[in-house]
Formats: C-alpha cells, structure tokens, sequence
C-alpha cells in the first residue's frame, strides 16, 4: 500500500468539516463580501479579485480530475490542457458566435474569419449557435476524444512513461493544429471579445459573479463525484492498479476498462473546467493547451498532494495564485519558481501540501513516540 | 584617382536627369569637373577607357526616347567599359533618382557580370552566368560561348550553356529556338520550364499557330516532359536527403536518452536543455577563439567546440545525477516531472545570461555545399551531420559491446539486482552512464548550431519528436533507436509536402499510437522474464 492510502484516513475525519466550511465560505461569504461592504472597506472582496478567484476555482475542477487518474490511479497524463482546451473552445465558439453584429467589423462571422477571408461559417461552427449544444459538446467532445485515445493507449497496455510521452505528444499536436489558421479555431490569437452569454453581459458583474457561483457548485459537485468514485468498489480497484496493475490483471479484473472509465472522467471534469474558465476570462488560446500548460497542470496536483482531491483543489489554487502574484513582481523569476517548485516538490514533499500537513499534525500528536521516517525512501516503495 | 573624376563627370552629366542632361552639360561639367583635358587625358590612358567624349554622348543616349539608339548606347558601354567605369556608373546609380537607376540598370547589370564570368571564384562565374541568362540579352551569347570554352568546372559549365540556349530560346529564328529548346531538355533546365510552356502555349489551337512554330511547341513540349521527369526524380532524391539529415539528427539527440532510458527507466526531459547547454558551450568556445587566439585559427574552433561541449555537458549531466536523479530511482513519472523541473530553470537562465538569440558562425569549410546532379544540392553541414552520428553510432556500439565498461552496463540494463549481487558498482554505472548520455546531448547541440540559432527555446523544438524515437524504438536496443529515428525523421519530411508541416506530425503521432497497437514496448524490446513488459 503506498502512502497516500495511508494518509487518507487520517485526513478524512476532518473531511466533512472541511467541504462544507470551505463550501460556505466560497459560495455565501465571499460573494457577500464582494455585493454588501463599500469598495473602500477592509473586507471588501473586489469583482476582479472574485472573478480572478473563479478561475482558479476552475483550475480546481480540472486538477480532481487530473489527481483521480495521476494520483489515484497512477497513470500520469501530460496532455490535460487538450481537453480542457476542447471544453473552453466548444463554449468559446459559442460566445464568438453570440457576438453577432456586434464585432469590429460588423459581420456575423468572427472577426479572425473576415481577417482571414473565410466567407462562410465553417459547418461544424453552425450547431454551436444553441447554447446547448455548445454545452453538450463541451463535456462530450473531451469525454469522446478521451474515450478513442484511451481506448486505443490502454488497450495496447500502454503505460507508464510511454503513456506520458504520447499525451505529451498529443499536446504538442493539440497546440500545432488549433494553431493552424486554416482549421477556423482562431489561430494564434484564439477566441476572445465575447460580448454576452444567454442574453446576459459578460462585462457585467453581476453576471461574473452568477459564473463565480456556478462555478463553485460545479466544484462541489466534482468533488463529490471524485469522493463518490474513490469510496467505491471501482475506486479501490483505481487503487489497486496504482499499486500493482499485474496483480490486478491477475485477480480477473480488466485493468484497462477501469483505466479508460478514470481517463474518460478526468478528460468530462477537464472539459467542464474548460467551459466554466472562458466566460469568467474571457478568452480561450492555443497558448493555453499546449505542452506547458498541461505539465504545469500536474504540478498543481503535486504540490498540494496527490491522491488527496482536498489537496488537489488546494494545489490548482495556491499554485495559480502564486503565479499571478509572481509574474506579476517578478516575471522573470516565474520560470525558476515553477522549476524550483517542480523538483522540490517531487524531491523533498512526494505528498504535497496536504500530507505536509498531516505529517506536522502527526508528529505533533505522537510527539514524544514519534520516530523519524524518511519521506522519500521507506514510504514511496509502491508508487509507480 | 581616375575612377573619382570619371565619377564626378558622370555625375554632372547624369544627375541632371533625362533630356536636360545635355543642356545643362555646359555650365555643369566645367563647375563639378573643372580642368576637363586633365580628366580627358587620364581616360584615354586606359587600355579599354572610352574616350570623354563619348561617355557624355552615350549617358545621353540611355536616356534617349528611341530603344534601339539606348540599345546601341548599353551596348558599347558594356562592350567598352571595364571595372572602373562599372564603379563610376555604381555610385552615379546609389544618387541617383528612379530614371538614372532604371537607364543604368541593364548596362551595370551586363557589365558587372560580364566581368564576374572572369572571376576566379566559381560561384560567382555561376552566378554571373546564370543573371545574364536570366536578362536574356543576346549581346552577352559571344561572351558565354568564350567563357565555356575555358571553363573546366562541370557545374560552371552546365550553367553557362544552360544560359546561352535561354537566351537563344528568345531569339526570332526558329531553327535557333527548336536547338534551343532541345538543349535545355537535354540540360533538365528548370529555369526554362516556363519559357517553355509560353512557347507551347503559343501553339495552342485557339492562336492559329503557324508551322513553324507547332514545330518549336513540338520540341518544347518533349524538352519540358523531359525536364519534369527529372525535376520528379531529383525532388524524391532530395526529399530522401531531408529525410536523412533530420533523422540523423534525431537520431544523435535521441542516442543518449535511449541509453539513459534503458539502463535507468528514466526519462530525462531535460535532455533538451542538455542539448541547449552544449551549443552554449560551442558558442562560448566560438568567442574564446574570437578574442584569444589568431584570426587564422578560428576555422579550427568548432574541432575544440565538440569535445568542449560534450565534457562541459557531461559533466552537467553528473552534477545533475547526483543533486536530483539519484534520489528518484524506481520512480520514472516522478524523474520526469523533477527533470522537467530543472529545464525550465535551465530554459530561463539561459534567457537571462545570454539573452534571447546568438548565432554561431559555421566554419568556413562546412559553409557552401556540393552539387551532386542538376537541381539536387548537398550542404556541407548537413552532410558533417550524418556522419557525425554515424561516428556516435559506431562509438556507442563499440563501448557497449567491445569494451568492460559496456560489458557491466550492458549487465545492469538487464538485471540490475543480479548485477549487483555480482559485485558491479551499479549506482556508478548509473551515474557515468548518465553523463555518458548528457553528453552524447552536449554533442547534439553542438551540432545544431551548425543548421540554426542558438535560443534558449533550442531543445525544445525537437524534444517531443526524440522522446517519440525513444518510445517507437523501444528499451535498451540501439538497433530500435536507429530505425525508429530514421522512420520517424523519414516519415516527416515525407509526409510534409502533401499534409503540411504540422498535419505530418499529427498523423506521424497516429501513427506511433497504432504501431504501438501492435508492439507495445516498441520495436525491439529487451528479452526477459518480466510480466511488466
């Protein structure tokens, strides 16, 4: 059994408490805080700083899903970023198209199509004028490009490193082909200078703040979903696989069917987190999806802690956050933090965040009994 | 001094532009060009000077509204004037307006290469022959005829007598033309394709062509068919080069991270970098010999540069094994992400020491390349760069099959705890093999400088496609490494001109996924008892 199994209960008694402390606080306090004060007041919550805040709620989402199949099932994919891109281009193309007349140039195409003298809508532009449909697609398009990917990956059994290299591959494609002009995605400069969402404003923030919620409840219901697949009998079998895939394999379960059920889930919660990201943000580029976005997404789930969904969420967050303050101040330091984090990370806290904690917690309630481990050596025998 | 008073002369009479030119000669040639006999006196003490007098008269000519009085003037100037007079007219064309630039042209362009056919330097006696073909002045077909008598270099040659029958293949006389057209074909002249095809297009029904002239089609249409074959067989034969040289050089970047990969698992993502700090490393080597060493010996620095980078970079590679990789064997994903992890660091402090773009200058005998047939040119550095990993190829398996050392990594690739029960050091075969494997990166890098810019971002541009090698090829075989590179670098440039740069390499990741359908491990796999193959 590897660590993360056993940390697990340790932390889950506090479980409860904390899901609904922290859902209280981002779904009633802080937009309280940011309607009620004056903007001059201390506890102020400013629209930019929510709407900031929405988005890496939006990373969150995306980070359970990464953490249900990295940290959970041990298959370590780096090309997240093309599902989450799948999901926000579906409703980017949507928002594009609800700009109607409105654009720069007056035309009912967007506006990157009367730049590139495409005279025509695309015919696979046409069904995202409904709404629905652009939501549908933005959960079923990752979900059925994860499903043949996977499908095609896991039945081959392949694994580990290899399975790393070719989403990383899969990314890199991702990146060159949205990239394209001639594919009617946008190219370089993506979609953006969206105007209204079902008749609502974006610039409105009465209408970021409803994003905001809905976004919390979208987080919520994620995490739920994660916990629910975790407890069950498919969750242990996830577990199993992590641990030993042969023994699995050898016990008469079909490690790939459980596999691609993981991939599949991740690639729908990458896609929501997606189409929550692009209306709050306002816009969706190729920049986005490529290699080092979805390596970075990874980090997230290391460094609040793998194969705990409270310490993947907190990690999308923390790290996100640490990256706007820093590229604010100090955009040249960016790089070196990102790469120092990287290898401490994995070098010095295999747990994150969130086993960091529990390891304090744990000294500190044994103290006196206590007998050191080394973190990196005695505990990390069974991960792969 | 001659030339500068033929420059001033030729000043006061051109700048006043046109007609006016000659009025105002009087007044202006005695003020810019005061003592006149003594510029007169100079000239004509040259072999081929033209006298005074008519320069004036033939500058005002080229300006004349009547094309075959320009004609007459371009053509004695040309015929007359050597390299003085090219110059004078040089600098009268940078000051002067759009009218003196465009009645200059064609007599600075005949002249200029006329002279250049007498160079001693080849390229540009081809260069030179190849511009008058294109200017297509008749004028210039006794001059190429002389130049082919005594040129001896093939490619020179080809080229004059390629010239000399466009330049016929304009001419009125349609004997000429029909010879003209048969000698191109036989020349596979690319150049005169669309010569050609305007020729047959004449001859199209609609414009009720005379005999004659369905007899020049007739010629043009078999020299054209003949030229299109061989222009098909030249670009399969070049395609199949591109196809080499990126193979070759995925092949010396993917031969360390194979070997890494196969004795430990693990996959250095930032191999890349690796490969960035050895071109780093030519490029610091470059600017040592800059400053420090004679002008003459620095041709010879990219001889230092490969061993500097390899060692710099192994040793990089050392340093990097014992601060990060150690502590993470048995543990690939997680080696990946730390590795990855010190790229960007790498990445960035590269970007801040050295900033963003830096160049290495080739060596002056991997600059130019050889000529192998018509339409099919071979550069020098590409050609250094096969076989350079040839060598590294040939290298690597005489270390690992003919040697102790190779003998014990050999071993530890295939059990590694049996090794170690048999007393083989095997965390030091680890760490020299990964050095061995960075700096086998280190070369790689010193190798792309030769074909591109020094940039920070420089690993990055083809890290995916060797990670790809190394998982097409499969663990611990060299064999799998080489032909998967070759596949994968073949395939690329293969794919490329139907689909398109990045369709090739979306459907060469297609590919990739349904080959490792059928071969999950890649193209050889090691051998053993594992169930986790």
């Amino acid at each position: 059994m590897s660590d993360t199994g056993a940390i697990e209960p340790r932390i889950r008694n506090g479980e409860g408490l904390i899901f609904w402390l922290t859902g209280f606080t981002l779904l009633v306090v802080l937009p309280l805080l940011n309607v009620l004060p004056t903007p001059d007041s201390l506890l102020h919550v400013s629209d930019f700083a929510l709407n900031r805040f929405g988005k890496f709620l939006c990373f969150a989402i995306l980070a359970l899903g990464l953490d249900l199949i990295w940290g959970y099932t041990g298959i370590l994919s780096l090309g997240h970023g093309v599902f989450f891109g799948l999901g926000a281009y579906a409703i980017g193309m949507h928002l594009m198209l609800n700009i109607g007349t409105e654009s720069v140039y007056g035309s009912a195409l967007p506006d990157f199509m009367v730049w590139n003298q495409v005279k025509e809508l695309p015919f696979f532009w046409k069904p995202f004028y409904s709404f629905g449909v652009a939501l549908a697609g933005a959960i079923l398009v990752p979900t059925l490009f994860a499903l043949v990917f996977g499908f095609l990956a896991f039945r081959s059994r392949i694994k580990g490193v290899y399975f790393a290299i070719i989403t990383q591959a899969l990314a890199l494609c991702a990146w060159l082909v949205f990239n394209r002009n001639e594919t009617n995605l946008g190219g370089t400069n993506g979609l953006t200078d969206f105007k209204q969402v079902l008749g609502f404003r974006l610039s409105e923030p009465g209408t970021q703040r409803a994003l905001y919620i809905l976004t919390v409840l979208c987080l919520g219901g994620a995490y739920l979903l994660c916990r629910w697949i975790i407890r069950s009998r498919t969750g242990r079998v996830l577990v199993a696989i992590r641990d030993s895939e042969q023994r699995v394999l050898f016990s008469g379960y079909s490690p790939a069917n459980y596999k691609l059920f993981v991939f599949v889930v991740s690639a729908a919660l990458a896609g929501l987190a997606g189409a929550l990201y692009v209306p709050q943000v306002g816009i969706i580029t190729p920049a986005q999806i490529g290699v080092l976005p979805s390596l970075e997404m990874v980090i997230w789930v290391a460094v609040g802690g793998r194969g705990t969904l409270l310490g993947a969420a907190l990690g999308a967050v923390g790290v996100n956050w640490a990256r706007s303050v820093l590229t604010n101040y100090f955009p040249e330091l960016w790089p070196f933090f990102l790469g120092g984090l990287f290898v401490t990370v994995v070098l010095l806290f295999p747990d994150g965040l969130v086993g960091l904690f529990a390891r304090v917690r744990e000294k500190w309630v044994a103290s006196g009994l206590w007998v050191r481990k080394s973190p990196t050596t005695s505990e990390s025998n069974g991960r792969v | 001094m001659n030339a500068l008073r033929c420059i001033a002369l030729l000043a006061a009479v051109l700048l006043g532009g046109g007609e006016q030119a000659i009025g105002a000669e009087g007044p202006r040639g005695t003020t810019a060009a005061p003592p006149l006999s003594l510029v007169e006196q100079s000239l004509s003490g040259l072999p081929t000077a033209l006298p005074l007098s008519e320069i004036r008269r033939l500058s005002a000519d080229l300006f004349s509204e009547d094309p075959s009085v320009q004609e007459q003037a371009v053509r004695t100037l040309v015929e007359r004037g050597d390299a003085q007079l090219l110059a004078g007219l040089e600098e009268v064309r940078s000051g002067g307006d759009r009218a003196i630039r465009l009645a200059l042209k064609p007599v600075i362009e005949l002249l200029k290469n006329r002279l250049n056919l007498a160079s001693k330097d080849s390229d540009t006696r081809r260069s030179a022959a190849a511009d008058l073909g294109t200017f297509g002045k008749p004028i210039a077909i006794p001059w190429l005829e002389e130049a082919l008598a005594r040129e001896s270099n093939r490619w020179v040659r080809h080229t004059i007598e390629e010239s000399v029958a466009l330049i016929k293949l304009a001419s009125d006389d349609p004997t000429t033309k029909i010879s003209a057209a048969a000698k191109l074909g036989e020349l596979r002249s690319q150049n005169a394709v669309s010569a050609l095809k305007e020729l047959i297009q004449q001859a199209e029904p609609e414009a009720q062509p005379t005999d004659q002239q369905k007899a020049v089609a007739q010629t043009a249409r078999a020299a054209v068919e003949r030229i299109e074959v061989w222009a098909s067989w030249a670009n399969a034969f070049e395609t199949i080069f591109r196809g080499i040289s990126l193979s070759s050089i995925l092949l010396i970047m993917s031969l360390g991270l194979a070997i890494i990969f196969g004795l430990m698992g693990v996959i250095n993502m930032a191999h890349g970098e690796l490969m960035m700090i050895g071109a780093y490393a030519t490029f610091v080597t470059q600017e040592c010999f800059k400053a420090y060493l004679p002008a003459g010996a620095f041709d010879y620095y990219f001889l230092a540069a490969m061993p500097v980078s390899f060692l710099v970079v192994a040793l990089c590679g050392l340093i990097l094994e014992a601060t990060v990789i150690r502590f993470l064997y048995g543990r690939p994903l997680e080696t990946l992400l730390a590795t990855w992890g010190v790229s960007l660091v790498l990445i960035q402090a590269a970007r801040v020491y050295f900033g963003d773009l830096t160049s290495v200058a080739a060596p002056s005998w991997l600059s130019g390349g050889a000529q192998v047939m018509v339409g099919v040119y071979l550069p020098y550095n590409r050609l250094f760069i096969i076989v350079l990993s040839i060598l590294c190829v040939v290298g690597i398996y005489f270390l690992l099959f003919r040697t102790g050392v190779g003998l014990r990594v050999r071993a530890v690739m295939q059990n590694r705890d049996m090794s170690s029960c048999l007393g083989i050091p095997t965390r030091k075969v680890d760490a020299y093999t990964f050095a061995f494997g960075s700096g086998l990166a280190g070369l790689a890098g010193c190798a792309l400088t030769l074909i591109g810019n020094v940039e920070p971002g420089l690993g990055q541009n083809y890290i995916v496609d060797s990670f790809m090698v190394v998982v097409t090829g499969g663990v611990g075989k060299l064999t799998g490494t080489i032909v998967a590179s070759l596949g994968i670098g073949g395939l690329n440039k293969l794919l490329e001109p139907s689909f398109g740069a990045v369709y090739g390499k979306v459907l060469i990741l297609v590919l990739v996924i349904l080959f490792l359908q059928r071969r999950p491990s890649g193209l050889f796999m090691m051998k053993g008892r594992q169930a986790d193959a």
